[in-house]
């Protein structure tokens, strides 16, 4: 990370008037950092084996190399598949054809808002793939190349798709603004698609989807080890409540299946909130079992093809099924949420076991028609069901020290409309909530910067200049309300809004919601905590039977 | 140079007919052949994009939601119907103010990058000029084109036409009355023509496809307006060549003059024009499936029609075989208790 720039030069650097060049004569940029590391042979070749003809041939490139080992036949695989997408898909046809090109996109994306690069502007990201469209497939453009901006298919363009299109993180915010609804998620979907037919692809998707299909979760952590890193935390709880709390796994009969995104389990802060959920379990006495073999909420399919989402997806059903579960609870995750939501009855829903069941909270009663189809319920609509209901004994003094805002992530926000259940559930373990600015949060939120595969750092600059509008709506309540935690319901998030937080606005932390909850959550009468769920000690509890010392300190 | 090739474009269709009518004499040619053949192109064009459109499949609902979704508790987390619709009937009026209030484009905002105290400040303050200049443009042109209808029926209905053209005339200024929507039209393509011409990154990506139109139509108001308010044309003479096409009965009155030939001209150019260019967009908003699907899929079951029951998941039993052993050591519970069994002593 040394050699990117320091906040206000990155800042500085942006121009926001086009170059000289029409964008067709610009050229790209392949040079480190503006790509994420393509797959290793070996993830392709397996996924391969499950799912043939979708891959290309395995090989190992480099963007930054002149000879990308396209096959032979790239050109006809990926204008075929051009073909079969338009009719398998009206949102394409259609939003190829429809763009006025009238800009109201152009200043949307957090990308170029970042950048200032033309080619981020949803309308010129789009145009990438119409400028194909329109020369290989409408008879005007193939008359007209020059007056209808159309090109054919050329090994540049594709290159400039991979480019482009893995600087896209579907978060749909174009999308919201565009008068025609038109959707770049939905062309980057496509797009990736295609590249991936002919080995266009990256390992950080690659290797998730891969392991994902191996070992339920896209970490590749495999069960005994998720079992002891599950054993850990509960081990942690202890520490913190003096609660040993039950953490079941891969036990059947029971009523509810709880997926959540595997960053809950494995990185830092996605455990603390991963420990608020059993927690929260636990003082419900609910009957619930986790799985290590659909251990993964995330799907990492959808960033690749609708194949692979799909077969990630069935993993949920056939894992309730096999336990005997009736519904599914699905923890904070971003684009796990817009899959479930959108996507996985249709793909998924006649795999259903008879004995699922519309979810109904067992410990209030309440039925969610909401969820009637999917049968899975997300853990903020449960929770807030449950402080509704009275059913939490809660202390939300116990997060005074902590000024919280919420970041809106971005698929349930603009993909599902979950916007209120989590600022109620936040509302109520936390004193002192403060929103970020009108145009930064809920349907008109901002990425993180990292979602949809992005979230790796050989492309820190890029998501540093992605991060820029969040980062500066969290510089904002920073210094108006002396903000110092961004809570989000999105295991993405809570990665890639650390270094974002650290570069725009240094101090702030970041956590799930339901972190939060654990916090307060008030287990037995008069139960006194001297630390938070993260072994830091709570105010006036800094001295107290407590060696621990912030690292920071030690050092000076 | 794009918006150049367009301006000389449009000056070359009024060439044709100029010279056309005046020189060659093809009245017939130009007042029937011509407007009768574009109109066939353009509603074979329409249709055929139209029903292309409604082949392709739509496999999945993905409303793009702007707004809080109906949640399992309605009053305490209000729906907003509008803008995340769940019913089709919620659906039915998202549609109805996207297409006559323009309301994701009335959302729009500017950004704009400051030097704040000591650090970057980025701003974001509504910006409804786009907005503006769009209502104003497609409003005029809807309201005209109703407007001629006149010329179409017999009697003159008087919804809508006959109100349009009171309320158009409205602002009775000199005579013939001046209408507000011919303002309209021509002061909105101006403004629309301008912001493209103007706005850097607009302009950026406009091509000649995206200047071409906007002059066309400009051109045509233009004739139009110059017919009406100067040359004064013979409207009854019009008015029967009108109605022949309409009724198969064709006629050319000698006393048309040349500037309704270049008029129909102008505009047997934008039907044939119209299939197969952005111009689209106008059926086409009615089909985009983020804006005209209700936001139900968690709650109702959809087909899609082209999925394929074959992909599944990676089998538990595989799993269970891959990693049953360390799962018997960690005391996780297996199917098959054969799988927690070490290979070198099953064999044994």
């Amino acid at each position: 990370m040394s050699d990117i720039p320091k906040a206000d030069e990155l800042f500085k650097s942006i121009d926001y008037n086009p170059p000289l060049t029409g964008w067709m004569e610009t050229p790209v940029d392949f040079s480190p950092g503006h790509w994420c590391y393509p797959a290793k042979p070996e993830k392709i070749e397996y996924m391969d084996k499950k799912l043939p003809g979708l891959w290309g041939e395995p090989r190992k490139w480099l963007p930054s190399d002149a000879d990308w080992k396209l096959p032979a036949n790239w050109k006809e695989t990926v204008v075929n598949g051009f073909r079969e997408r338009l009719k398998k898909f009206r949102s394409l046809q259609l939003f190829m054809d429809i763009c006025v090109r009238c800009g109201a996109c152009a200043d949307k994306c957090h990308y170029f808002i970042g950048s200032g690069d033309p080619k981020n502007m949803p309308v010129l990201r789009a145009e990438l793939m119409r400028s194909v469209y329109r020369g290989e497939f409408t008879v005007a453009g193939k008359i007209l190349s020059k007056f209808t901006g159309s090109r054919v298919m050329e090994e540049d363009v594709l290159k400039e798709w991979f480019i482009y299109f893995y600087q896209c993180t579907q978060c749909r915010r174009c999308s919201l603004f565009c008068p025609y609804g038109i959707d770049t998620a939905e062309m980057t979907m496509m797009a990736r698609e295609l590249m991936h037919l002919v080995g266009l692809n990256t390992n950080w998707i690659m290797e998730p989807v891969s392991n994902c299909n191996i070992t339920g979760n896209h970490l590749g952590i495999q069960p005994h080890a998720f079992k002891d890193i599950v054993d850990f935390m509960v081990d942690d709880i202890e520490e913190v409540t003096g609660r040993r709390v039950k953490a079941p796994l891969n036990e059947k009969g029971h009523e509810i299946l709880f997926i959540t995104p595997s960053g809950d389990v494995f990185a830092d802060p996605g455990i603390y909130t991963f420990m608020g959920y059993l927690l929260l379990f636990d003082y419900l006495d609910l009957d619930y079992t986790m799985s290590t073999y659909a251990s993964e909420g995330g799907n990492f399919g959808s960033f690749t093809n609708n194949e692979v989402m799909k077969k990630l997806n069935a993993k949920m059903y056939a894992e309730a099924e096999r336990l005997g579960c009736k519904w599914i609870l699905g923890g904070e995750c971003g684009h796990m949420w817009r899959v479930v939501h959108q996507y996985m009855d249709t793909m998924t829903g006649d795999t259903q076991w008879s004995g699922m069941t519309t979810p109904k909270s067992p410990v209030t009663g309440t039925v969610f028609d909401t969820a009637a189809a999917t049968k899975m319920l997300h853990i903020t609509e449960f929770t807030a069901d449950l402080i509704k209901h009275n059913k939490l004994k809660l202390d939300p003094s116990r997060n005074d020290h902590l000024r919280v805002t919420f970041h809106d992530s971005c698929n349930p926000a603009r993909g599902m409309g979950l916007l209120e259940e989590p600022r109620y559930v936040l509302k109520h373990v936390c004193n002192n909530f403060f929103e970020m600015p009108p145009a930064t949060i809920r349907e008109q939120t901002f990425c993180c910067a990292g979602g949809s595969g992005l979230n790796t750092d050989e492309i820190m600059e890029i998501r540093l200049r992605g991060g820029l509008p969040r980062g500066n709506a969290l510089r904002y309540v920073q210094e108006q309300h002396g903000v110092n935690l961004m809570a989000c319901i999105c295991a993405i998030d809570r990665a890639t809004l650390i270094p974002l937080a650290d570069y725009w606005a240094p101090g702030v932390t970041i956590s799930g919601t339901h972190e939060l909850v654990a916090n307060a959550l008030v287990l037995e009468e008069g139960e006194v905590r001297t630390m938070d769920m993260r072994q830091e000690p709570l105010p006036g509890f800094e001295d107290e039977d407590d060696d621990w010392t912030p690292p920071t300190k030690e050092d000076a | 140079m794009n918006a150049l090739y367009s301006l000389l474009f449009v000056f070359l269709l009024v060439l044709i007919p100029l010279f056309g009518v005046d020189a060659a004499h093809m009245r017939t040619f130009f007042g029937v052949c011509i407007p009768t053949t574009a109109f066939i192109i353009f509603i074979i064009g329409f249709v055929y994009k139209v029903v292309t459109w409604g082949r392709s499949a739509v496999p999945f609902r993905i409303p793009t939601t702007g707004g809080q979704f109906k949640s399992f508790d309605p009053e305490l987390f209000k729906q907003n119907k509008l803008d995340c619709p769940q019913t089709g009937a919620q659906t039915f009026f998202r549609m109805v103010l996207e297409i006559f209030a323009f309301r994701s484009l009335f959302r729009n905002t500017q950004v704009s990058l400051h030097e704040g105290k000591g650090h970057p400040v980025v701003a974001y303050k509504s910006s409804k000029w786009l907005w503006l200049f769009a209502i104003t443009f497609h409003y005029s042109f809807f309201i005209i084109a109703l407007r001629h209808l006149r010329l179409f029926l017999e009697p003159i209905p008087f919804l809508p036409v006959g109100a349009l053209d009171f309320v158009d005339g409205i602002l009775q200024i000199g005579a013939p009355v001046m209408y507000l929507s011919d303002v309209g039209l021509v002061v909105g393509v101006l403004l629309l023509l301008g912001r493209r011409l103007v706005l850097p990154r607009i302009n950026y990506i406009s091509y000649v496809s995206d200047y071409f139109p906007l002059l066309l139509i400009l051109s045509i108001a233009l004739s139009g307006i110059y017919m009406r308010y100067y040359a004064k044309v013979d409207v009854i003479a019009i008015k029967e060549l009108t109605m022949g096409l309409v009724t198969f009965h064709y006629v050319v009155p000698e006393s048309i003059t040349v500037s309704f030939f270049i008029h129909v001209f102008l505009v047997s150019t934008l039907m044939v024009y119209f299939p197969f260019s952005k111009l689209m967009h106008m059926p086409g908003v009615f089909l985009s499936p983020t804006r005209n699907l209700p936001n139900d899929s968690r709650a109702k079951h959809h087909v899609n029609p082209w999925n394929d029951p074959n992909i599944k998941a990676h089998a538990y039993a595989d799993y269970e075989k891959e990693f049953g052993v360390p799962m018997a050591e960690a005391g996780l519970p297996l199917d098959n208790p054969e799988n927690g069994v070490p290979k070198d002593e099953a064999e044994a």
